[in-house]
């Protein structure tokens, strides 16, 4: 049904009054794959991912999100996906087992997986100690991993990272992709914004937006020929400073 | 539903381990009533009371007495000339002072009239007009107790009767008032600030993206607080009722009914304020000022609205409160039943309907 794909856009646009925040955008991501979705602040990256999590409605064009029609199959697709926000999205007064335990059971997930699950996941973290501990009591980087976590708990096939790694130092954010990887290798298809050029180069193909349009989309290595450039830093600032919108 | 209930289960953890949420939603209601019913009543106890009795015979022996004895006075001293009264009311601890004529009983036998003078410090002109009337009550109790003992052929004895709070009790007013104040806090201000808290900790998105409708998570998010709102409900009545000694003359079934319902409306407009404010501070700004003081000052509960000028008296009839004012009045103390205060209730229910409406609407707009 969705032939190995797991989002397809297809001059997918939104317009907020006479401003175009994504201007037709078109491109496919296949599944296990981890989709970089880079741009300068003010691209249009965020807005393009709230449409495609069912957070906003498209102006025009068309997409599927594992399979299923962004206009009218919302429900649909909100089962299916994680997502993890560029904000700190756990809730700080509840501990770590009620927050996996929260964000399971709105997904409706029953008892027993819950129960299950969490031990897994707990034990994967090395939080098994932690567990009823207050979340705030957590050092960031290992928040970020909880949240992580909990994005793909319910076992969806595409998650949504905004911003995962912002504020982190190197070796968190080098674990953090570590979590990435085993997500991946799992068949969980990983659709990530970042700032950080070395995240870019992680990623298994990487599309750039450029006010609202995507200018760019290839392997890194593919980039990089094409771009005549050493780094993925290097084909960044090429095609950013085309950019004639700012902030 | 079983999304729902691990939302509402989460929103009790938040309760629960926030004391200062606590204290507001449980704690805080129990603390009012009981100010409002014990410390700031209307009612004056224990004024201080000065005589200057001319004429010492039994007839004035006997109404001191009684004035002594009365709760509401003290006797703090005898003066023994008229040139005293205005030197001890500057003093100001003394707020009434009653003068008895010479030959007072004498009058009193032989033309059966008698006079006496009651002076009171009007600077206060509520405790004034209170206190003058509690003497002349226990003066017409004493001229009534002669009179029947005496079988004296005349007597006119102006009556006094106080509808439904024959003892003027400042707590028949406030308990009222304090139910409108502490459902309305509770309800609105709370649910307000519990739902911005989530938008502006980015959790609201996360819960957004899941499969659970918009609507369910907003309700959700009430649910707690519409059940501690039947805690509390259920508190200051008992608080009232054994407490305050107010009674529940009308129908339980109904005052809690239209408790409900206030608490209903309260919470549809937490709803519609979290929808439009971005920040906890608003939330709490819009909740105080638009909700808490126009309750105070509008409902009937502080100063009585018929006396207020037309634009107010017009403005007040768009303060929830003030319906469920008038209606836990007439249902809590003057006992009637659902066919007087009908026209209330449909109103209530109609801003319930008109509030949650815009509430949904709005929530509806944000996600598009």
């Amino acid at each position: 049904m969705d032939n190995g794909k797991v989002i397809t856009a297809d001059k997918l646009t939104k317009k907020f009054g006479d401003f175009t925040a994504v201007d037709h955008i078109t491109f496919e991501v296949n599944r296990g794959e981890i989709f970089g979705f880079l741009g300068a602040n003010g691209a249009g990256k965020t807005t393009a991912m709230r449409m495609l999590s069912g957070l906003s409605m498209p102006t025009s064009g068309k997409a599927t999100v594992a399979g299923f029609d962004v206009y009218k199959e919302n429900e649909k697709i909100k089962r299916n996906i994680g997502y993890m926000s560029q904000k700190f999205s756990l809730y700080e007064d509840l501990t770590i087992r009620e927050n996996i335990q929260f964000y399971a059971g709105i997904y409706g997930k029953s008892s027993k997986f819950i129960k299950d699950k969490t031990e897994v996941v707990l034990q994967q973290l090395h939080l098994q100690s932690e567990a009823d501990k207050l979340v705030k009591s957590l050092p960031l980087g290992w928040k970020q991993k909880l949240a992580f976590s909990v994005a793909i708990f319910h076992e969806p096939k595409l998650v949504f990272l905004d911003e995962p790694t912002g504020g982190v130092d190197p070796v968190t954010r080098r674990e953090f992709w570590q979590l990435i990887y085993q997500a991946a290798a799992s068949g969980i298809t990983v659709f990530v914004t970042t700032h950080y050029m070395d995240e870019a180069e992680y990623c298994s193909r990487v599309s750039i937006m450029v006010d609202g349009r995507i200018d760019a989309l290839d392997t890194p290595s593919g980039l990089k020929k094409t771009f005549n450039a050493s780094s993925m830093d290097e084909v960044f600032l090429k095609l950013a400073r085309k950019a004639v919108r700012t902030e | 539903m079983k999304q729902f209930i691990s939302f509402v289960k989460k929103e009790f953890h938040h309760i629960f381990r926030d004391l200062r949420t606590m204290f507001i939603l449980l704690a805080m209601p129990v603390a009012q009533i009981i100010i409002f019913g014990f410390a700031l009543t209307n009612e004056v106890k224990n004024s201080k009371v000065a005589i200057l009795d001319n004429s010492k015979d039994a007839a004035t022996i006997s109404i001191i007495e009684q004035i002594e004895a009365s709760r509401y006075f003290e006797v703090e001293k005898s003066i023994h000339s008229a040139k005293d009264i205005e030197s001890i009311f500057k003093q100001g601890k003394v707020k009434l002072a009653v003068v008895f004529p010479q030959h007072f009983n004498e009058d009193l036998q032989h033309f059966n009239k008698a006079q006496v003078q009651l002076i009171a410090d009007a600077s206060d002109p509520n405790v004034a007009n209170t206190l003058t009337n509690y003497a002349s009550a226990i003066i017409m109790d004493y001229q009534n107790r002669i009179t029947h003992d005496r079988k004296m052929p005349y007597t006119i004895v102006p009556e006094m009767r106080m509808l439904y709070n024959p003892e003027l009790k400042g707590a028949y007013n406030f308990v009222p008032g304090v139910m409108a104040m502490v459902l309305l806090l509770v309800c609105t201000m709370m649910t307000a600030i519990t739902i911005v808290r989530e938008k502006e900790m980015g959790t609201m998105e996360v819960t957004l993206v899941s499969p659970m409708k918009p609507f369910r998570i907003v309700m959700a998010k009430a649910v707690p607080y519409f059940l501690l709102s039947s805690v509390n409900i259920t508190s200051i009545l008992l608080l009232s009722v054994y407490v305050l000694d107010v009674p529940i003359n009308g129908s339980l079934v109904l005052l809690v009914g239209e408790s409900l319902l206030f608490t209903l409306v309260s919470l549809s407009l937490g709803l519609l304020i979290s929808s439009k404010a971005e920040s906890q501070q608003t939330a709490m700004f819009i909740s105080l000022v638009g909700m808490f003081l126009p309750t105070v000052m509008l409902s009937g509960f502080m100063f009585p609205v018929e006396n207020m000028p037309l634009p107010l008296r017009t403005v007040s009839n768009i303060v929830p409160a003030k319906w469920y004012y008038t209606i836990v009045r007439s249902v809590m103390i003057k006992g009637v039943g659902l066919h007087a205060v009908w026209k209330e209730t449909l109103v209530l229910t109609g801003m319930l309907v008109f509030f949650l409406g815009l509430a949904i609407k709005n929530f509806k707009i944000r996600l598009a």
